[in-house]
């Protein structure tokens, strides 16, 4: 194989990791401040997809959906955590499966109902639908520089906000000792709510980015969920920086696999996972079990 | 986890009543009922590691598809081995199988064994997904097991063939419950009830918890071995589909749709879950009832009805939606309103549960 073609394999990863990120980095936060196993996550981001589809198809921007995507998304986070989820944080893990697997199913005939059942395809925004030249003989999709950079940007800024900011802090305390933050005196409903819109605005986001890459279709939510729980779980229950470090090497260890050793790529990630769990059983940044 | 006397009596009147289905149902629905029992098969034995354990698996059917495939790979071409090989085969194969994956995954804990046995499930999975051992992607068809029991032959025709599977699946599952029952009655089952109420505590009483969960993982892959022998008798046919995390999360919600404080909600949320998604289209077709609607007016009743069925989704939606916001306790807890059923009084807590 030719180095040009491993290098695009490896933006082709580097894009998907950062992908997996966005979708990755919301359910990890949900997980570690409320502690909600959120099924329903990969259908966000489908509704995402879906969004940059309807999007497109009556104003013929795939851009405008990513602010709508943003926007819809935390409104749609926040109203989802005060009328459903609020009321399962102190029940069992096993009711919130429950009931977040209702939700796919509601989520998912919603599709149906609205959008229907075919196949769509989305297409590249203009600006963006050509390739960039790196070396002689060797260039690579510019929409896909971009779906690097927007993902870039939006990590940066997450890090910034739990880094740097009041709320941030709060979050990371939360995360940490949720009584503790009770204790003090902090409205911990308002951080909640924060962070279940701030998680469903990234899958969201996620689902806007994808759409032109992947094209949308009935149930794409599902092989996305189950590989960002792989994410979330590697790089450690409730861990950003471990969420970012482990969707980058779940992507490239997926998309160069898929490319150089097909007939085992399937399997791959899910003997690093077992691998990395049975070697450090919390992940590879997690702290608690 | 066990019935009271009364309940007792009234599982064994679900029984029989299960039992006289195929002398009052189409040969569509005993077909459906069979496929019921089949997942009510796998989540009893699910419910050995979750309910009673405390391990919640997302692998388990892994170990259902892996003895479906058992029974592919070791029939003939042409006809069917009996049952008296096939079953111990699958079994054998599931609880190996088993047996691997759970003294690996049984090193981490809580969402961490969650994962890790959705990894092994998946690994399983890609097996067959992807090389030709069983069909690929496609899947397979196989001859049925035949079942001869010692040189004696029980031969059907093809008319009679669902009413003699069905009574094998429900012979099976009867079986599976007294096993469990009595398996939960001894210090055996005891012991993982302590493990799932207060797992530190057993150990310093002095037991072996690994060991204890370790067995419980490999009974409860041999059974759900048991279970996907009978998928595979039942629909003659095998496809990655079956060995998939999709199996897996079925399983588990059936459970929790059931409720996870007795052995028979798996059972009741089984056969919810699948008649669920058959709802519009069994009421559709209840003759009483299409009468009934057209004697007030109603004449295209039975054609709405199934109009619904299009909207299976939503249906299984709302009701699980229901059960997890109205029945935390899941259907099991469902009684008879006994005229006025005691209002007051939270429920006991599931670890007060245990018995001393």
């Amino acid at each position: 194989m030719s180095l040009a073609g491993f290098l695009a394999q490896l933006l082709n990863g580097v894009q998907y990791g950062l992908l997996l990120f966005l979708i990755a980095s919301g359910l990890t936060l949900i997980f570690g401040v409320m502690g909600i196993i959120n099924l329903a996550h990969g259908s966000l981001f489908m509704v995402g997809a879906y969004v940059a589809f309807l999007v497109t198809r009556s104003v013929g921007s795939v851009w405008l959906a990513l602010p709508v995507a943003l926007l819809a998304g935390a409104a749609f986070g926040a109203l989802l955590e005060r009328g459903l989820f609020r009321h399962f944080y102190k029940r069992d893990h096993l009711d919130q499966v429950l009931l977040t697997f209702a939700l796919i199913l509601l989520f998912e005939e919603a599709r149906s109902i609205f959008v229907g059942n075919d196949f769509y395809s989305v297409p590249v925004p203009t600006a963006f639908d050509f390739s960039v030249p790196i070396t002689a003989g060797f260039s690579y999709s510019a929409y896909r520089f971009a779906v690097i950079g927007v993902c870039l940007a939006l990590a940066v800024a997450l890090f910034l906000w739990i880094e740097r900011t009041r709320m941030g802090a709060i979050i990371r305390a939360a995360a940490e000792k949720p009584e503790m933050v009770d204790v003090i005196g902090i409205d911990a409903r308002r951080v909640h709510m924060t962070v279940f819109a701030v998680g469903t605005a990234l899958a969201l986001t996620a689902g806007v980015l994808a759409a032109p890459l992947y094209s949308v279709y009935p149930g794409m939510g599902d092989g996305f969920l189950i590989i960002s729980f792989v994410v979330v779980v590697i790089g450690g229950l409730g861990s950003i920086s471990g969420a970012f470090w482990s969707a980058l090497l779940i992507g490239l260890v997926d998309t160069l696999g898929k490319a150089y050793v097909p007939a085992v790529a399937g399997l791959a990630i899910y003997v690093l996972m077992a691998a990395v769990l049975l070697w450090r059983p919390t992940g590879l940044f997690g702290q608690r079990g | 986890m066990l019935p009271t006397p009364k309940g007792a009596f009234a599982l064994a009147a679900g029984t029989a009543m299960l039992a006289m289905l195929p002398f009052m149902a189409q040969p569509y629905y005993v077909e459906l009922a069979t496929t019921a029992l089949v997942a009510a098969m796998l989540a009893l034995s699910l419910q050995l590691l979750v309910g009673c354990t405390g391990l919640v698996s997302l692998g388990h059917g892994a170990f259902y598809g892996l003895a479906a495939y058992t029974v592919y790979l070791v029939t003939p071409e042409d006809a069917g081995l009996s049952i008296m090989i096939t079953l111990p085969l699958a079994v054998l194969t599931a609880g190996g199988a088993a047996l691997l994956v759970g003294a690996l995954s049984l090193r981490t804990r809580g969402f961490f064994f969650l994962m890790v046995t959705l990894a092994f499930g998946q690994m399983i999975f890609f097996i067959f997904h992807d090389t030709k051992l069983g069909g690929g992607t496609d899947g397979a068809y196989l001859a049925r097991p035949a079942l001869s029991f010692l040189g004696l032959e029980l031969t059907y025709t093809r008319r009679q063939r669902p009413v003699y599977l069905y009574y094998v699946a429900l012979v099976q599952l009867v079986a599976m419950y007294l096993f469990l029952a009595f398996l939960l009655r001894s210090l055996f089952g005891r012991v993982l009830e302590g493990i799932r109420v207060n797992e530190h505590r057993m150990r310093a009483l002095g037991y072996d918890t690994y060991r204890y969960k370790l067995a419980a993982f490999v009974i409860a892959g041999a059974l759900a071995g048991a279970a996907g022998h009978m998928w595979a008798m039942h629909r003659a046919f095998v496809n990655p589909e079956i060995v998939g995390w999709h199996r897996s999360a079925e399983a588990l919600l059936m459970i929790l749709l059931g409720g996870l404080q007795s052995l028979h909600g798996p059972i009741l949320g089984a056969l919810a879950f699948t008649g669920l998604g058959e709802l519009p289209q069994l009421v559709g077709d209840a003759k009483p009832l299409a009468r009934f609607f057209a004697t007030i007016g109603l004449d295209d009743f039975g054609v709405r009805v199934q109009a619904l069925a299009e909207r299976k989704l939503l249906l299984e939606g709302l009701v699980i939606l229901a059960v997890v916001l109205a029945l935390p306790r899941g259907l099991a807890s469902l009684r008879l309103p006994r005229f006025i059923r005691p209002a007051y009084g939270e429920p006991p807590a599931r670890d007060e549960q245990v018995r001393p």
